[in-house]
């Protein structure tokens, strides 16, 4: 059992390699590409001249890019250091491999965080008001997490090229956001797309969305708030876990 | 004092630094240290213990298990079986890597950072407060000739001056122990001498370093002990000079003339095993270099050859390592 001031400095160095990540990899095309200008794209695509109420649309948005952007960073890092040949250096470093994986997580998340705040100011600016502020901070904040969590698992595969984690995303991603309820809300589901819809953290962050702009929700608030949570630490146990076993055999 | 055969004044007898400083107490202890790579036994139950204050050199043909080794002793893969100490820590555990300072061979430094941001994060990764950072950082580059290039990003740099780079990298922390696999592979004459005479002035400190090494030239030059692994398994361990004479390699005498002389007259000289012949010189190698100088200076004169240069050559750590590794393979 590691001692508390072991704790606190490793604690120290995620927040150091996070802080490297946010430095090399903000600004990497993928990043960009999948991560900011995919979902504001593809959100466009399904709702440009179905005329839907701002209300709607709004909590969508911020779902999908929240989804986007904290899943944008943390698939591609550790496939990147291994192709960049800076892996097996940083690993040479006094850290674990805990706290490697949570400096990426913790890049991811801040990325997702900032950018989310995006659709919420426009909506802002365009009408909607926010019923419970504290809701839907704690929910962003939560949901930010475990997306960033759920693009580290893409990354376990001991693979060396960012594409291939992207193209594994990828299969994820797309079906998770047609389940989810961003374009079709949870009440209009059929009862077998509800129950597909519950394994995606996605829905739980959507649908406390609606009811924090839109005023409706289906499921109640804590439910939500503790499936995000439960998501969040699993997500992050499966990440943890298997890149124990796999980093070693990037090198 | 140059080391005999060096050719390099700059360069110091392993012998003649540090050896003083050697002590007592074991910096790394390996025992029965064993990795498997499905069917491929990568390192076999090797056993090996390293001085505080040593330059202890680790060589062996390629995929004889350098590598691995040195990733199980710096905690970068796990053992199969066996274990390795650092200094009383167990290899892979923070408080063995928080006293090692690491090259990793093939290592890049992150390119989109610069030389001094680059050397700035390890810093923050170590703990070392920043203002000794700052100034060890600053000495490191300069010393290392990168101080006008640190504030540019690393993908424009020279692959010297990125191994240079990452060498303080390794150092930036003080450690007490260097892990360095492969430090001047491929690299320039200037950049592959600075960097051996750095490791000379750490060693000198009283620094214990771990050198992995193709060159056996380096190996000689540079460490105090050496140990040879082949198919995973260690080969030889002891002083390079005591492994020279143990392998009983014969020694040569190598010769140039003014002309072209005749293989199988110099092959007919009396004591001669062989001869080679390596762009203008030729190399005969005999059990008696004395007596056999005599016979080619009486040769170059029957046959009107001036003699341009003549060395006595001694049997060389490459020769022994090649005799090692060998008898191995058969």
């Amino acid at each position: 059992m590691p001692s508390g001031a072991t704790v606190l400095q490793q604690a120290r160095r995620c927040l150091i390699i996070a802080s490297k990540d946010i430095r090399i990899y903000y600004s990497k095309g993928p990043v960009v590409i999948f991560g900011v200008l995919f979902p504001v794209f593809l959100f466009l695509s399904f709702t440009i001249g179905r005329h839907l109420e701002i209300d709607f649309m709004i909590p969508g948005l911020i779902g999908m890019v929240l989804f986007f952007t904290a899943t944008a960073i943390s698939p591609i890092v550790v496939p990147w250091e291994t192709q960049a040949r800076t892996l097996e250096r940083l690993m040479s470093c006094p850290v674990t491999i805990e706290t490697i994986i949570l400096g990426d997580i913790l890049a991811s998340f801040a990325f997702g965080l900032g950018i989310s705040l995006v659709p919420i100011v426009i909506g802002l600016a365009l009408g909607i008001s926010i019923s419970s502020p504290l809701v839907l901070a704690a929910a962003v904040i939560l949901a930010a997490f475990g997306f960033a969590a759920l693009g580290n698992v893409f990354s376990i595969p001991p693979t060396n090229l960012p594409a291939t984690v992207n193209m594994i995303a990828s299969v994820v991603k797309f079906p998770v956001v047609f389940i989810s309820g961003i374009f079709i809300p949870l009440d209009e589901l059929p009862a077998w797309g509800r129950a597909i819809s519950y394994v995606s953290p996605l829905t739980y962050f959507t649908d406390i969305a609606r009811r924090c702009i839109q005023g409706q929700g289906y499921l109640p608030v804590a439910v939500d708030l503790l499936a995000l949570l439960a998501f969040a630490v699993l997500l992050l146990a499966v990440a943890v876990t298997f890149h124990r076993r796999t980093m070693p055999r990037r090198i | 004092m140059p080391y005999p055969g060096s050719g390099d004044r700059r360069l110091r007898s392993p012998r003649d630094l540090g050896a003083e400083m050697i002590g007592d107490m074991v910096c790394i202890q390996v025992d029965n240290l064993t990795k498997r790579y499905g069917k491929l036994l990568a390192v076999d139950h090797i056993s090996f213990k390293v001085e505080q204050g040593e330059l202890f050199g680790f060589l062996g043909p390629n995929g004889a298990g350098k590598t691995t080794t040195v990733r199980m002793l710096t905690g970068i893969i796990r053992a199969d079986e066996g274990s390795a100490s650092i200094l009383g820590h167990k290899a892979s555990s923070l408080g063995a890597k928080q006293m090692s300072g690491v090259l990793p061979e093939m290592a890049n430094a992150y390119t989109d950072l610069s030389g001094w941001n680059n050397l700035m994060l390890v810093a923050q990764l170590y703990g070392v407060p920043t203002k000794e950072a700052r100034e060890r950082g600053a000495g490191l580059l300069q010393k290392m000739g990168l101080e006008p290039r640190k504030d540019d990003l690393v993908k424009g740099y020279s692959k010297g001056m990125k191994q240079r780079l990452i060498l303080c990298m390794a150092l930036i922390s003080d450690p007490q122990i260097l892990f360095l696999d492969e430090p001047t592979s491929g690299l320039d004459v200037q950049s592959a001498r600075l960097i051996k005479g750095l490791l000379q002035d750490l060693n000198a400190r009283g620094k214990t370093i771990f050198l992995t090494t193709h060159d056996m030239d380096e190996a000689n030059q540079l460490c105090h002990r050496v140990a040879i692994i082949n198919q995973g398994r260690i080969v030889a361990i002891d002083a390079p000079d005591k492994i020279r004479l143990a392998t009983g390699g014969v020694h040569s005498v190598e010769i140039s003339f003014n002309g072209e002389a005749s293989m199988e007259a110099l092959a007919k000289l009396s004591g001669v095993n062989s001869v080679k012949k390596l762009g203008d010189k030729y190399r005969l190698y005999t059990a008696d270099p004395g007596d056999l100088v005599a016979l080619v200076v009486q040769f170059s004169g029957l046959n009107h050859l001036k003699i341009v240069s003549l060395n006595i050559l001694a049997p060389t750590l490459e020769d022994a390592f090649v005799a090692l590794t060998e008898k191995e393979r058969k």
